[in-house]
């Protein structure tokens, strides 16, 4: 049977991981390449990146860097960022990314998971959305968390799969940073709604909430972070004995 | 050297990155005489069978497999590059594979349980059949070994030339082999260290 998955996720600016509490505060962390192969032999199953340049320079920077963790490293890559046309799926494609997640691109252009799942396939088209409740309703925000666009994000992931989105990554706002455990409400509400795979991301703080995330919501299929894993206070292969012990399908 | 096919589908930076890293020259080609030099040949392939079939037979490139595989040289098919060596896929339709391998390419919705996803995409253990010899391409590869699926048809009909299976409430194929053609619906430039021994076995044979 499929195994769960572990993913960290990597946000690179000016070529170096970063990572923000809450979206704010970035702070640097270590060099992509050392901690993409860090993490390939350390057990994870997949790596996220996503790209936080705004600058053209950034951008390229980043493709470099991105060639240079896919000469190196042979587990699946996701990447996300600035991804706003067809043309940016196929400059991180040729890159090596395996799948490409877009979050705002989408809201801007509503056509771009429709044409980008016609053109490489659903498998390769990530919804990324981040999430955070406005009286009581799970609201869709954008441009890193910062935009209230007023969209009820339940319907906006059932409209993504609808067009071709073949994998969603759920980012809650209101757990990410604080490190409580994942926002298992907002991910059972996803899960109930959809049938492809499922990523809980934001609030992961220690083993136990990778265990409680996926022991309460079997739907669940992946769980990703960054900081905890960044600064060592989980080891990925430690996490994956555990949860293997508690009789949760994973790769060893 | 190893010929890595190219007949436009799909992204090959990966997999021409895999064997520079067990340390195997490979090249990117379409080049019919560059193929024929080559000691082996890696025919990749992502998207739906009926284009991908289509390319292959639009650049001619379907004639040199072929031609290749009668020689006896080894030949890798890898995810829809595997499903293209069977006789018949019904993705969407019905369309001619190459026929290296005897079987037909069918939706997995037709085998696994409803409810579960798809397509059949993550880490999965191999699981060799019982009674026949390990396949030499898993020299390096214990039984349970996860290695990297994403697909949504699968072999069927083809039981003789499995060389091992992915449990996904049914059984669903993972590896083919028929004298010197081999096949993994899984992508073993994906699937890690794993993955790259059985590239590695395969450079070996």
């Amino acid at each position: 049977m499929i195994t769960k998955r572990i993913i960290p996720c990597l946000d690179v600016k000016d070529g170096r991981v970063v990572k923000g509490v809450n979206f704010l505060g970035l702070s640097d962390v270590s060099s992509p390449v050392d901690l993409a192969r860090f993490y390939s032999d350390g057990g994870a199953d997949e790596l996220v990146f996503y790209d936080i340049t705004a600058s053209a320079e950034g951008r390229t920077l980043f493709t470099d860097i991105l060639k240079k963790v896919a000469e190196q490293i042979f587990i699946p890559l996701t990447v996300g960022g600035g991804i706003n046309t067809v043309e940016d799926f196929d400059r991180v494609l040729k890159c090596g990314a395996d799948k490409v997640s877009v979050n705002s691109g989408a809201i801007k252009n509503p056509s771009l998971i429709l044409d980008a799942a016609k053109k490489y396939g659903d498998q390769c088209v990530v919804l990324s959305v981040d999430v955070k409740r406005v009286d009581g309703r799970f609201t869709v925000f954008s441009r890193g968390g910062r935009d209230n666009t007023g969209m009820d994000a339940i319907e906006w992931i059932k409209k993504c799969v609808a067009n071709g989105a073949g994998e969603i990554v759920v980012n809650s706002i209101d757990t990410d940073g604080v490190k409580n455990g994942f926002d298992l409400e907002m991910l059972d509400a996803v899960c109930s709604v959809v049938s492809i795979p499922v990523i809980a991301s934001g609030g992961a703080g220690c083993k136990e909430d990778f265990v409680k995330l996926f022991k309460t919501l079997p739907k669940v299929d992946a769980g990703l972070a960054a900081s905890i894993f960044h600064f060592g206070e989980v080891d990925i292969r430690d996490l994956k004995k555990t949860l293997k012990n508690e009789g949760i399908n994973m790769r060893i | 050297m190893t010929a890595i096919i190219d007949y436009g589908v799909g992204n090959l930076f990966s997999l021409k990155s895999s064997f520079a890293f067990i340390g195997e020259e490979a090249v990117v080609t379409n080049d019919k005489d560059i193929i024929d030099k080559s000691d082996r040949i890696i025919l990749p392939g992502v998207g739906a069978f009926g284009d991908a079939a289509e390319k292959l037979r639009e650049s001619g490139l379907d004639k040199v497999v072929k031609e290749q595989a009668a020689k006896g040289k080894p030949i890798l098919g890898i995810c829809l590059g595997m499903q293209l060596l069977f006789d018949k896929s019904y993705e969407y339709g019905e369309h001619e594979g190459l026929g290296l391998i005897k079987g037909s390419v069918k939706p997995i919705e037709d085998v696994i349980d409803k409810g579960l996803k798809i397509p059949h995409i993550g880490w999965n253990g191999l699981i060799f059949p019982k009674n026949k010899e390990k396949s030499r391409i898993y020299k390096y590869t214990n039984e349970g070994d996860c290695v990297y699926f994403v697909h949504s048809y699968y072999a069927a009909d083809c039981e003789e030339s499995v060389t091992a299976y992915a449990e996904y409430s049914a059984l669903l194929t993972a590896s083919v082999e028929n004298g010197n053609v081999y096949g993994t619906q899984f992508h073993p430039e994906k699937s890690g260290e794993v993955g790259l021994g059985i590239l590695k076995a395969f450079c070996e044979l």
